[in-house]
């Protein structure tokens, strides 16, 4: 066995000496040295189900398929059963042109061998594919202290920061291997002294700022340091509801693509930030001001990737993150008294709500609303967007969402939610 | 000239190559990504956003960079082009590695047997005096010499 830095249990020897076999060595060997890149001085027992960033089995990333053999052959299995990030395709509800499917039928051609893989190394279920693993309908929702391997940017974000679980931004299949081994190294987000904050953030807003250009902001700011947000609790209140929860979500996930944030703290709200206050904050934390100046200066800056800034949108995305069940009935809700106020029964663009298939399942069984939804032209998928827009015949049309992710990995042009009803019914920007 | 510069090393190894350089963060899968699709045993960076990179020959060449940017896939995307034999001869960061990369070169080295011999916290002076197209040479401790 080579010479490791990290402290290893007599147990973790024998797999390094390839007593368990040279897959089990290989998956256990590559999180030693990941955990070693990062300083970490040993392992820690993880608490609760893993969850997978790579959902997709494109063209190109065989490498992957072939792991997924040797550790199908060698017998190894996730400790417990694991969710993983959205699917990228649904025909069914994304319109596409013949010639789109036939590129992304050529893109993802070996997505069914990928998700039998998948299910021998210990997916959850069929329906266990989405970004927002810790909605109730899907059921993978760590607790508190827990320790965790996700990599989903977004998820990690909420799991962290929202729930109070620990889990560093953990890279595709190495979040995999630690799910095998049940142990993640103890570094960054893990340990007590990575979850303290290093950036005082004011929001001196007049009003509650939308969610994504406030994480936007705030993530491209700190990028990958831990903000300690300040102000919220006078829109928000204190402590977390069903809206609260969905604000975070958008505004975490916003935080995690403009910038990297794994973690944020938000006083009177969130759990640490509850628990700790402002002893939360490092002696020489930097300061970050956010007032109605600072939320404009922010949105001008996103640049316009379309080639005619005045074309008329083909597609509007909504639910990047997923959104959750009350974000759906909320969707709905306001889209259809913007339609009455306009004297219409259906949208004049495309428009594509995403959700978790477990939470698309709870809102279809309330027929009524699913029928109204469906009669004022709306859609509603279980893809991930941002897999829809690596199309290139889909990139190249003009796309607006309220996702600020999908706006930061793609060519999808980015309005507030405001605007994003007015053009989804005028039917022009 | 010549200037030495020194190093931690994260996948040892002693090699030398031409370096290209980027000043912002590189972006694994949006640099890789149309070379992994169209498979002509070349690595062209694809990513529109890093200007420095942009449509630059990649394959087997020395990137210097501040850290990796993006998709939490990006160690997958390395490890796939290094498979490939389009990967980078080696990395040499000027920050702290970070997840996305260290995974990336990590699964080279255990699951394909690829090394992308890696050093990072180079510190800023590095990125400040090395250009494209410079002669590397990396020592199995972690030096870097650049030669112009």
């Amino acid at each position: 066995m080579r010479q490791y830095n990290m402290i290893l249990s007599d147990e973790e020897k024998e797999i390094l000496d390839g007593k368990r076999g040279e897959v089990m060595r290989k998956v256990l060997e590559s999180v030693v040295l990941y955990g070693e890149a990062f300083e970490a001085k040993r392992l820690l027992p993880i608490d609760g189900p893993v969850h997978l960033v790579t959902s997709f089995a494109l063209t190109g990333i065989e490498t992957v398929h072939k792991i997924m053999d040797e550790l199908i052959s060698a017998g190894l299995k996730t400790k417990e059963h694991f969710t993983v990030d959205p699917r990228p395709i649904d025909f069914e509800n994304v319109e596409c042109s013949e010639t789109q499917k036939m590129i992304f039928n050529a893109m993802y051609k070996n997505q069914e061998k990928y998700e039998r893989q998948l299910k021998k190394i210990g997916l959850k279920d069929d329906d266990a594919f989405t970004c927002t693993c810790y909605m109730p309908e899907v059921g993978n929702v760590p607790k508190r202290g827990q320790v965790l391997s996700w990599a989903e940017s977004s998820a990690v974000v909420f799991a962290n920061s929202v729930i109070g679980a620990r889990t560093n931004r953990m890279s595709a299949l190495i979040e995999l291997f630690c799910g095998i081994l049940g142990k993640v190294p103890e570094f960054g987000l893990v340990t007590d002294e990575g979850r303290r904050a290093t950036w005082l953030i004011e929001v001196k807003t007049s009003t509650l700022p939308n969610a994504q250009v406030l994480g936007s902001a705030i993530g491209m700011k700190v990028m990958e340091d831990v903000p300690y947000i300040v102000g919220l609790d006078r829109f928000l209140g204190k402590g977390i509801n069903e809206v609260t929860l969905d604000y975070l979500k958008d505004m975490g996930a916003a935080s995690a693509s403009n910038g990297a944030v794994g973690l944020y703290h938000v006083e009177n709200i969130t759990p640490e930030a509850i628990e700790f206050g402002r002893s939360l904050l490092v002696e020489d934390y930097r300061t970050y001001i956010i007032d109605d100046d600072e939320i404009k200066r922010v949105i001008d800056l996103y640049p316009i990737l379309w080639n005619d800034f005045n074309a008329k949108p083909v597609m509007c995305f909504i639910g990047c993150p997923q959104l959750s069940l009350r974000q759906i009935y909320d969707w709905v809700e306001r889209i259809s008294s913007r339609l009455l106020k306009a004297g219409q029964n259906k949208v004049s663009i495309n428009t594509v709500l995403c959700a978790a298939p477990d939470v698309i399942s709870k809102f279809k069984s309330d027929s009524e609303t699913y029928k109204k939804m469906r009669d004022m032209g709306l859609h509603l998928t279980y893809i991930c967007p941002l897999m829809y827009m690596s199309n290139p015949e889909c990139a190249r049309q003009p796309i607006i969402t309220n996702s600020n992710k999908l706006r930061t990995y793609s060519t999808a042009r980015f309005f507030v939610d405001e605007d994003i009803l007015d053009i989804i019914v005028r039917g022009h920007i | 000239m010549k200037k030495i510069f020194k190093g931690r090393v994260v996948i040892g190894g002693s090699v030398s190559g031409e370096s290209v350089v980027t000043l912002q963060g590189f972006n694994i899968l949006a640099s890789y990504l149309r070379s992994l699709s169209e498979r002509n045993g070349k690595a062209i960076c694809s990513d529109q956003n890093n200007k420095d990179l942009y449509n630059k020959d990649l394959t087997g060449k020395i990137i210097c960079l501040p850290q990796t940017i993006g998709s939490t896939t990006g160690g997958m995307i390395l490890q796939s082009v290094a498979e490939l034999g389009i990967g980078p001869k080696a990395m040499l960061f000027s920050k702290h590695i970070d997840s996305l990369a260290a995974a990336g070169v990590i699964l080279s080295y255990v699951w394909s047997n690829k090394k992308i011999v890696t050093i990072d916290q180079l510190g800023d002076e590095f990125l400040e005096f090395v250009k494209d197209g410079q002669h590397i040479e990396i020592k199995e401790d972690g030096s870097v010499i650049v030669s112009d």
